[in-house]
């Protein structure tokens, strides 16, 4: 049976989950798989794994391999209203800085082009 | 479409199972135990397919469902309105099984057994499990409509609540129906699937007779004393794009009806219509309700556990409309999706003898169309609160939209794409 995704996706991701964990707060306290689960539950409107399926018009951006700061700005202005926004502002608000963080990681660490897309 | 041929998948599934027992919870990366899933909707396929993306393919997965391909009851309301199609709504449940590795039999399970850790199927044969997850969506509560006990009554009044054959059927009825007539549209008393479905569904009805028969009429006939999810939006939609094309009567719960003349009965009052459409109340699906689990109100399941969603069965989970839901949590598809990855996380962890993630969270969005083109949303983040045992909505997060717009009715369809392909491909 064929693995889903590399082996080398699963390291990078638990290297990326461990690291923003250090930053956040002591890294013994931080389920090992909490960012890829706080991640998932965007991938209703985001895909799985950040992989977005594109409708036109949308606007619901990719998060794979986005960079960490960059997800993590755009998040910020979404809940501080500085970025305008139908839904993202009200989901963004219900998310701590560290949940936020290693949502960001995870994204950062995702592949563009593996995952759900066909 | 049933899948791998019964015969092979019994002796695959046996020897997963053998497997299972003899390894124990050792997670050794070979066989990291078999999960049997029932019911391939929101809930059933997203569990499905997380349990082998996040176990690297160890966990062995069989879903079971009775029906061929998935219809979506998100977006279904646009079927009945006549912008959309059948096809649109209908996914294959084929890269479930072809790229996924989930054993996908269609068939209906009609007995758990949870001492022995096995189901038995309608064709004959038993299935067993080293977890079970139980995702049936809801059934309807046919005695609190009397004469929809009858099942051919039933082909002439219809709930269409449950996407499928009936959606395209409603659809038919009000294309048949001349210009002037009456649709009627029941709801039942909260909770049921859904909570703005109806007024959807009412929205959009009234779109079509705005466009083809306009001197027709939409009557709500709600139980509830009030509209029970994105009230203000669709009040000014109704009043801003339906004016006396839509009725809205509150407290007018549904008892009975006459089918032959299409006569809705409340309590005191008779409601005659040329469409009727009747959403019954609700309760989980058969096969969670009759398997021994503790009930809620003898309607909905009991969650024993919120960071598993085990029920007060060992072994057992639940996931979607069927379980009592947690505060502000509405019985969403979103919610089901959701309520699969905190499960198939969970499971993974139980499996390899370990705990679960601690402090699980759950995310809901519901768009609904309020004409066509044009939508409207609701949204709410849920956080577990380790002092309730419970997940609790987080305060200052969450709301609905500001107004209705195009853009919206596009993240919609967007929403739509992402969430089908998070499932099932």
């Amino acid at each position: 049976m064929k693995l889903p995704f590399p082996l080398a996706a699963l390291c990078l991701l638990a290297w990326a989950s461990s690291a923003t964990a250090e930053l956040s707060r002591p890294e013994n306290t931080v389920d090992r798989d909490l960012g890829r689960n706080l991640a998932a539950t965007c991938a209703n409107c985001h895909g799985t794994n950040g992989q977005t399926q594109e409708v036109p018009g949308s606007g619901l951006a990719p998060l794979a391999g986005v960079p960490e700061a960059v997800t993590l700005r755009k998040l910020a202005d979404f809940r501080n209203g500085e970025r305008p926004a139908s839904i993202m502002h009200q989901i963004a608000r219900g998310y701590s800085d560290a949940q936020l963080a290693l949502i960001a990681a995870y994204f950062a660490a995702q592949r563009q082009d593996t995952g759900s897309k066909q | 479409m049933s899948g791998m041929k019964r015969r092979e998948f019994l002796k695959t599934g046996i020897a997963a199972g053998m497997l299972a027992g003899i390894n124990g919870c050792a997670g050794n990366g070979r066989s990291g135990g078999h999960v049997v899933v029932v019911g391939g909707g929101y809930g059933g396929a997203t569990v499905a397919k997380y349990l082998r993306l996040w176990s690297a393919g160890t966990v062995q997965v069989t879903l079971v469902e009775r029906q061929a391909n998935f219809v979506s009851c998100p977006l279904s309301n646009l079927v009945i309105g006549g912008s959309k199609h059948m096809d649109d709504i209908t996914l294959s449940y084929r890269q479930l099984q072809d790229k996924w590795g989930v054993r996908v039999i269609q068939d209906e399970v009609i007995t758990v057994n949870s001492e022995k850790r096995s189901i038995s199927l309608q064709t004959g044969g038993t299935i067993r499990y080293d977890r079970l997850v139980l995702s049936p969506g809801i059934d309807f509560i046919w005695d609190d409509i009397p004469a929809l006990r009858s099942p051919s009554a039933r082909e002439q009044i219809l709930h269409a609540w449950k996407a499928g054959p009936q959606t395209q059927a409603l659809r038919r009825q009000l294309e048949q129906m001349p210009d002037g007539g009456v649709y009627a549209l029941s709801i039942p008393r909260a909770p049921y699937r859904c909570p703005p479905g109806p007024y959807e569904r009412a929205c959009l009805v009234a779109d079509y007779f705005r466009k083809h028969k306009p001197r027709s009429k939409v009557v709500i006939l709600d139980a509830n004393e009030d509209i029970q999810s994105k009230k203000g939006l669709f009040k000014q939609a109704w009043n801003d794009l339906y004016g006396k094309i839509i009725e809205y009567r509150p407290l007018s719960e549904v008892r009975d009806v006459d089918v032959a003349s299409k006569t809705a009965i409340l309590e005191f009052d008779r409601f005659k219509a040329d469409v009727l459409n009747i959403v019954p109340p609700q309760r989980a699906g058969r096969i969670a309700a009759e398997s021994g689990l503790g009930l809620i109100n003898r309607r909905w399941v009991e969650v024993n556990d919120w960071l598993t969603l085990e029920s007060t069965t060992p072994g057992i989970h639940v996931l979607g409309d069927a379980l009592f839901p947690a505060p502000a949590m509405p019985k969403s598809g979103h919610m089901a999706n959701q309520h699969g990855k905190l499960a198939a996380a969970a499971i993974i962890r139980l499996l390899a003898g370990e705990a679960p993630n601690p402090e699980p969270v759950l995310m809901n969005t519901c768009y609904s169309f309020v004409d066509a083109g044009s939508a409207i949303h609701v949204a709410s983040v849920h956080q577990y609160d380790a002092a309730s045992r419970n997940v609790q909505p987080v305060k200052g997060a969450g709301g609905v939209s500001t107004a209705r717009s195009e853009h919206e009715a596009r993240v919609a369809l967007g929403w739509a794409s992402n969430i089908w392909a998070d499932m099932l491909t």
